[in-house]
């Protein structure tokens, strides 16, 4: 499942920066994302992942580089129809749901901004799709469990139908057993739905298990770029990238015993 | 299906619900019922502060009042017997007393309660709009729309309230409607102070982002879901500005500049019964009482919304 260099990708990003107030928090990142690849970006804390997630997405300010979607190079603004190709589901589901919307308002939402019919159906066939009934349909976030936010969150990611999904550490806010239900669910839409994913990580066991190629990253740029299965088989070649899955392992060995 | 709602049985089941189980249902069927039991806890919370449910029955009593003043009002509030009646003490006949003029003091207080109604709902309603709407406006956009409104809002937070009314009032000259515009101008700089500061708690969050993603324009993402989240404190900052706008209401009627006379303003009121208060203590401590309870029915009824409103209080 490697990139496919041939046909143009999905997402194409060329020395992306992004600054804040000084803060060069990415420096010069590029990468290509085939379409129905799934990728991801791992590295410790302030790596710049979720920066480059955050840019793709409009949320963070680009100062330099180009993100191209489908060959087709963005502005700084974000049309509408670039948020019918492109979701995002968000690290913390205790946070990304208004606290004063039922899932209802929250899923018919996107439906009235992008000004869908039909909506009735395609909230309840939203709902059933992510393994919440409709009776889940009129609750407010806080009678939802953090797994069930969840859901909701990607619910509302996929109502409009979108073709790239950004995944900013989806289920780290989750405990292990609502974890593995969360990325098995994502890992079904992704094959049901022909989408590509763009992942943002930590834990390298979930990136590897998800993507078929990823980016470490560290301080903002890129360590070395891998396929799955070379990190699984220890074929890396940066220092860093040693440390971390030296780090990640640790972690495995105590989860196992 | 994973996880079931933990206690409440499926309504299915059970098809006679009690109207309060259907109202605490953890999975509402309908829109309504979601909103109906949202409102049904924020009620029973507020229901079991007593100080508030007081507020709330002297606020409701004012309101009846107003509504009923002709009914009410055993005299009229502006025609008096000059003769006869002039100055009496609280009696049978006259149960607060007359004024100078000879009016009943009981009637004029009753029929001044519209004028405080009307003064206090129209402050409301012209001030809390606009603060809500410049706090909104220059949380949520920042840079200089920000500083441009800020710095507005801090010329009107730099003069005295009082003062400023007053002078307001000097310039369009003096009448009820007045005063209410000059309170109302006076009076919206905090609502937008504290509009702005719950908008930049909320700005960054990952709700409102997601709303940005979903492609949502500015002023939707304003309107939609920044106000509502604004609302709660600003009707409890408003229940409880109400005392301050009745007492600024009366200053400027006891000043000349509110209400004009023979209207049975209550500030106007104390303003005369000033002449004979040592002798004829009643005309002026009637009103200054109405004045009291009522501030202190919205000063207690603010308390009890901000209990049951404040959303960080109920963990929601």
């Amino acid at each position: 499942m490697m990139a496919n260099t041939a046909s143009t990708p999905a997402l194409s990003i060329r020395g992306l920066e992004v600054t804040y107030d000084h803060f060069r928090a990415l420096k010069g990142v590029s990468l290509d994302i085939a379409p129905r690849e799934s990728f991801g970006l791992v590295g410790e804390s302030g790596s710049g992942k979720s920066t480059l997630l955050r840019a793709v997405a409009g949320l963070a300010p680009v100062s330099a580089g180009t993100i191209a979607l489908d060959g087709q190079t963005l502005g700084n603004r974000r049309d509408k129809e670039f948020y019918r190709r492109v979701q995002m589901v968000f690290q913390d589901p205790y946070g990304s749901l208004h606290p004063r919307h039922t899932v209802d308002r929250l899923l018919r939402e996107p439906l009235d901004i992008h000004g869908v019919s039909d909506g009735e159906n395609r909230i309840n066939r939203a709902l059933d799709e992510v393994g919440l009934g409709s009776g889940f349909r009129f609750r407010y976030p806080h009678q939802l469990s953090g797994g069930q936010r969840q859901r909701v969150a990607i619910a509302r990611a996929l109502i409009v139908e979108p073709s790239i999904l950004l995944l900013d550490e989806p289920t780290s806010a989750l405990d292990a057993s609502v974890q593995a239900e969360v990325l098995n669910l994502l890992e079904q839409i992704r094959r049901d739905r022909a989408l590509t994913f763009v992942m943002v990580s930590h834990d390298l066991a979930v990136v590897t298990h998800m993507c078929d190629r990823l980016m470490v990253m560290q301080d903002g740029a890129e360590v070395e770029q891998l396929t799955s299965p070379e990190l699984a088989e220890r074929r890396v070649t940066k220092d860093y990238t040693v440390n971390l899955l030296r780090a990640s392992e640790g972690f495995t060995r105590r989860q196992s015993a | 299906m994973s996880v079931m709602g933990n206690t409440t049985p499926p309504p299915l089941a059970e098809p006679q619900l009690s109207r309060r189980e259907w109202l605490l249902s953890d999975r509402p069927t309908s829109r309504t019922q979601a909103k109906l039991g949202r409102a049904y806890v924020a009620w029973r919370r507020f229901a079991e502060n007593r100080l508030a449910l007081i507020g709330l029955i002297i606020i409701l009593a004012l309101v009846l009042v107003a509504i009923s003043a002709d009914l009410l009002a055993p005299y009229s509030p502006t025609i008096g017997n000059l003769a006869t009646a002039r100055l009496l003490p609280p009696s049978w006949e006259h149960w607060l007393g007359t004024d100078d003029q000879g009016r009943d003091i009981l009637s004029r207080l009753i029929y001044g309660s519209r004028l405080t109604l009307y003064v206090v709902v129209l402050v409301a309603i012209i001030a809390a709009p606009i603060g809500l709407l410049i706090g909104t406006v220059s949380g949520y956009a920042g840079g200089w729309v920000d500083a441009v409104l800020m710095r507005i809002t801090d010329i009107f937070l730099a003069f005295p309230k009082l003062v400023l009314a007053l002078a307001l009032v000097a310039a369009l000259g003096p009448g009820i409607e007045n005063a209410v515009i000059a309170i109302a101008v006076t009076s919206w700089p905090p609502y937008a102070r504290i509009a702005r500061a719950e908008t930049m708690q909320v700005r960054n969050s990952d709700y409102i982002s997601a709303v940005r993603l979903m492609g949502a324009s500015p002023i939707r993402i304003v309107l939609r879901h920044i106000m509502p989240l604004c609302m709660s404190s600003l009707i409890v900052r408003v229940t409880l500005d109400m005392a301050g706008i009745i007492l600024t209401a009366a200053g400027l009627g006891f000043l000349g500049l509110g209400a004009q006379p023979p209207l049975p303003e209550w500030g106007a009121m104390i303003a005369s019964g000033r002449r004979f208060i040592l002798d004829q203590w009643w005309v002026a401590a009637a009103p200054g009482v109405a004045i009291l309870l009522v501030s202190l029915g919205f000063n207690l009824l603010g308390d009890g919304l901000r209990d049951a409103l404040d959303p960080r209080s109920s963990g929601q």
